[in-house]
């Protein structure tokens, strides 16, 4: 998961040198990401992190990576059944609209013919379960994946816009229980990483 | 996806010719190419030509609606016994066409069909315009189009409320749900490539829109993964979707008791020629585009191919349709059905007929043949042949059915005015309009999706 309750500052301690710039404090560390050239050595090394007890992961690619997704332990999502209830609600909604229009608030008699003509209900119906069942699905994969985000500390690494072209990255971030800095910067280092940055928040 | 979805494309040994990505493509250079066309290559004079012309037939459409509301529906031809005149044609025309984008976007992605890839951002987009023209026909079709809220159940203070047992309410939450369901996968499919344009993109205003359009995607494993779920159940569930919007289009008409409307082979029938009609009008358009943006290596022949067979294969089953259409007619015994196909063939409309059984039967016969098949000239004048096919199908299912039913006291004739033309010829205009900004502000083709095709995006064990 990604962590929204990072503290953001952290006090100089006293005799403290203030960071260099402008900055009065040193910015506390996201994580540390590593860069690889392809798919195969970012999934080798998310495996290897994986394996290693370190579980405040996260991979990055331009393209959906199936098994960088199971390499870093995140198998399962309660979006199918997000996707379910809604359409439930919607299917339910959409019948019992129908009914209570047609047979409770607003019945007309055609011919003496029942009022509950729920065939003629059901086309209605599974329109009112797919709009649902759809919006459910975009919406929970948006308020799932926390987005809008318009700003995360990835993206202060100058070399994550290529992200979206042909890179891929992986991160051990800070609140990791395991995380030692100069034991991750060497980890990522000996996993054919092209380069390893730290984050800052 | 299983393990066989994510190994790149291999060539079976039919297709060993053409290939479905030019193999020198890598993540940089797909990447670059398709971006580019939006953030880098100049906006050539042929663009704004065609921009222009589509958005002075936008106008027209513009003018056409103003001067409907002002005068009335009497601007329009449809009078009863025909009420339902070249609108409505035009309404069940531009939603068959939107349907194709969705196959190509839903099923064929279900179907595990990766040639889908190339051409799926652009048959969508075609889908949502086509749905827009679709959508404003029945609205102003209605004669008083400002109070169209009527249709959608709302307490109101008269008291009343929609009649749920009619096909045209049926219609209202089909076509709705369609062109809603439709934006968000479409949209949902353009968040990564948001994020591609944010990160190339060189001027400010360009990195705030795309910024805020991507969100702040920033390609998550776990955000990729639940969004390969999304998208796999948006695909699941349009595919249900599309083909009850035509289904419950056909119902308009087939609920009806009109002889020629009340058929139970109408569902399948309209479906088969919705996608017929889509998959006519995405070749129509990516033939020029391919060409013209020199996106050979993205869309190749064994696309052109494909979709060649599937028209040859939708038009069949529409062939077979008419068929069954006529003899329906004659088998049934009643004398008004006998009558009605009677009529088609050999009544005042009887070039209609004709004209429907060249463009849509015979004509796409020619797609047998490999050689025509490859000859991309032939294909786009085949393509232009059936839209105009569909267009003339929906004429003789809506017209000569309403113009001799039962009573002969009743009897009729149609002729489209000049402002059902301006209506018609603005709605192309539209749908040109959008089309144009679409290519030139957007990715036409899907980045990301295009990168899982390619041989490097495989992980080696």
């Amino acid at each position: 998961m990604d962590r929204d309750d990072i503290k953001l500052e952290q006090p100089l301690a006293a005799g403290d040198v203030a960071y260099p710039g402008h900055r009065r404090h040193a910015p506390p560390l996201y994580g540390v990401m590593a860069e690889f050239e392809n798919p195969t050595d970012l999934v080798a090394a998310a495996h290897k992190v994986y394996s290693l007890g370190y579980r405040r992961i996260n991979g990055y690619s331009p393209y959906p990576i199936e098994e960088l997704s199971e390499a870093i332990g995140f198998t399962k999502t309660s979006l199918p059944l997000i996707v379910f209830i809604g359409g439930l609600i919607g299917g339910l909604s959409g019948f019992f609209m129908q009914y209570w229009i047609e047979v409770i608030d607003y019945p007309i008699n055609v011919g003496g013919k029942p009022t509950n003509s729920w065939p003629a209900f059901i086309p209605i119906t599974f329109e009112m379960t797919v709009l649902f069942a759809a919006f459910s699905a975009v919406l929970g994969m948006l308020i799932l994946n926390k987005l809008p985000q318009p700003y995360h500390p990835v993206f202060n690494l100058p070399n994550f816009a290529l992200a979206t072209r042909d890179r891929f990255f992986l991160a051990i971030e800070a609140n990791d229980a395991k995380f030692n800095h100069a034991e991750v910067v060497d980890l990522l280092k000996s996993l054919n990483a092209v380069a390893v940055n730290d984050v800052e928040v | 996806m299983s393990d066989e979805a994510q190994k790149p494309y291999t060539e079976g040994p039919m297709h060993s010719t053409s290939p479905v990505i030019d193999p020198g493509l890598t993540f940089a250079s797909v990447t670059d190419k398709i971006s580019s066309i939006v953030l880098k290559r100049k906006t050539s004079l042929a663009w704004f030509f065609g921009f222009a012309i589509s958005f002075a037939l936008f106008q027209l459409m513009l003018l056409a609606i103003t001067n409907l509301v002002f005068v009335g529906i009497g601007l329009w031809g449809v009078n009863v016994p025909i009420a339902w005149g070249i609108d409505i044609l035009n309404f069940v025309w531009w939603i068959g066409i939107g349907h194709a984008g969705t196959l190509i976007s839903a099923i064929l992605l279900l179907l595990r069909q990766r040639w889908r890839t190339s051409i799926n951002r652009f048959a969508e987009a075609m889908t949502l315009f086509a749905v827009a023209q679709a959508g404003m026909y029945p609205i102003f079709h209605l004669g008083r189009p400002w109070l169209m809220y009527w249709l959608f159940p709302y307490p109101n203070t008269m008291g009343i409320w929609p009649q749920f047992r009619s096909p045209l309410m049926w219609d209202v939450f089909a076509v709705s749900t369609y062109a809603t369901v439709s934006a968000m996968f479409w949209f949902v499919g353009l968040i990564p490539d948001f994020a591609t344009l944010r990160d190339r993109a060189r001027s400010k205003p360009f990195q705030i829109l795309y910024g805020m359009l991507a969100m702040g995607w920033r390609g998550s494993a776990r955000h990729w993964h639940r969004y390969e779920m999304a998208y796999l159940l948006l695909a699941g569930l349009a595919t249900p979707l599309v083909l009850s919007v035509h289904t419950i289009v056909s119902f308009d008409f087939a609920v009806g008791i009109i002889p020629g409307w009340h058929a139970t082979i109408f569902p399948p029938y309209f479906v088969a020629g919705a996608i017929y009609a889509g998959f006519a009008m995405v070749l129509l358009l990516t033939i020029p585009l391919r060409r013209f943006y020199g996106l050979e290596g993205f869309i190749t022949m064994r696309h052109m191919h494909n979709m060649a067979k599937v028209m040859l294969a939708t038009g069949l089953i529409v062939g077979y349709g008419y068929t069954m259409e006529a003899f329906f007619g004659w088998y049934s015994g009643n004398k008004y059905e006998r009558f009605m196909i009677w009529n088609r063939m050999h009544g005042p409309y009887h070039l209609y007929y004709w004209a429907l059984i060249l463009c849509n039967i015979i004509t796409p016969q020619f797609l047998w043949s490999k050689k025509i098949r490859s000859n991309l000239l032939a294909l786009w004048i085949i393509s232009f042949i059936v839209s105009i096919g569909m267009w003339l199908e929906r004429f003789v299912i809506v017209v000569t059915s309403l113009h001799r039913d039962y009573l002969p006291s009743s009897w009729g004739m149609y002729q489209p005015t000049q402002w059902d033309w301006a209506m018609f010829i603005g709605t192309i205009g539209f749908f040109f309009t959008l089309l144009f900004l679409f290519i030139r502000f957007l990715p036409m083709i899907s980045i990301f999706e295009m990168r899982t095709i390619l041989p490097e995006a495989e992980v080696e064990e």
